[in-house]
């Protein structure tokens, strides 16, 4: 009958273990959209600078296939990013930009600095669009079908690797 | 002493070197709605609701330049008339259970409510059977 005096312990001990383990495993900081397969929500954004184009959801409804990038001037990873985007474009991607919080002047510096990939480029000052399609950070980039619907998330920088993955999902979305 | 009350006094005077701060707040993010009962709502509401880029805080207590959007969101759309629950779902349709701080019964969270509910059984079972077993 002693047996029993064990139980809790062992239950303690079990709970321990598991807590343990959680703590080892490594933290995902990523929050996917729930917005991927549904339509683009409505919107309309200004130019976000002299020359360039705003962007709205209609922009996406012509039948092609587009990248839409998330950045902003005053993001780091965002320079890191600009020389894939550029290649993507390379490749034949067509790419529209909203730039968060951003100035005109700060996002024609930047474009300067690091070249501009972008076809279209829209000013979100209160994040609307960002929040609108479930974007929790910049920069993030979504792949958009030709009838305006988001297909495919990718949460941060683009790096050389993710080039192939993303002309891929483009090519399915076709 | 003069010098370190100067001190003090420029080092509040700083401006915030992020550029991302240089643009000002929505005009709502720091803005109480004028309808005391609406920004009570609101405010209930964003004590609920999770900064999405300072993950442990709600967007009423973070002052990252993103939760002062999602205020904006929040008290424009109260002020248009959206119920609370509306405007919890518009954002749990965008992040997932993830943005709320109000823990709804689902698919994944119902062990959250089941335990306690279990362990309070098991403790109480044990304690009818022992007082019975002592008299």
């Amino acid at each position: 009958m002693t047996w029993r005096l064990w139980v809790p312990l062992f239950a303690f001990a079990l709970f321990l273990g598991l807590a343990a383990y959680q703590l080892t495993q490594p933290k995902d900081d990523f929050i996917e959209s729930r917005m991927i397969g549904e339509a683009l929500p409505y919107f309309e954004l200004p130019p976000a600078m002299e020359g360039t184009p705003g962007v709205s959801s209609g922009t996406f409804a012509d039948g092609q296939p587009r990248l839409l990038n998330i950045w902003a001037s005053w993001c780091l990873p965002c320079i890191a990013e600009a020389p894939h985007l550029e290649s993507l474009k390379e490749q034949g991607a067509d790419i529209v930009g909203v730039a968060i919080r951003d100035r005109p002047e700060d996002v024609a510096r930047f474009l300067a600095q690091h070249g501009n990939p972008y076809s279209r480029i829209g000013r979100d000052d209160l994040s609307e669009v960002q929040l609108a399609i479930g974007s929790s950070g910049v920069p993030e980039t979504f792949v958009i079908d030709g009838r305006g619907v988001i297909r495919y998330q990718h949460i941060g920088d683009i790096r050389a690797s993710d080039v192939p993955k993303l002309l891929a999902e483009l090519e399915a979305a076709r | 002493m003069i010098r370190a009350v100067l001190a003090s006094t420029l080092l509040v005077l700083t401006v915030p070197l992020a550029a991302q701060q240089s643009m000002p707040p929505a005009p709502f993010a720091y803005r109480q709605l004028d309808d005391p009962s609406q920004e009570a709502a609101a405010q209930d509401l964003m004590e609920t609701l999770r900064c999405l880029k300072c993950q442990s805080q709600s967007i009423a207590d973070s002052d990252a330049p993103m939760a002062g959007d999602m205020r904006h969101q929040v008290r424009v759309r109260i002020a248009a008339g959206d119920s609370p629950d509306t405007v919890r779902a518009w954002l749990m349709q965008r992040y997932g259970d993830y943005v709320s701080y109000k823990p709804a019964v689902s698919a994944t969270t119902w062990p959250l409510f089941a335990i306690p509910l279990l362990i309070v059984l098991v403790a109480g079972a044990i304690l009818v059977r022992r007082l019975r077993r002592k008299a």
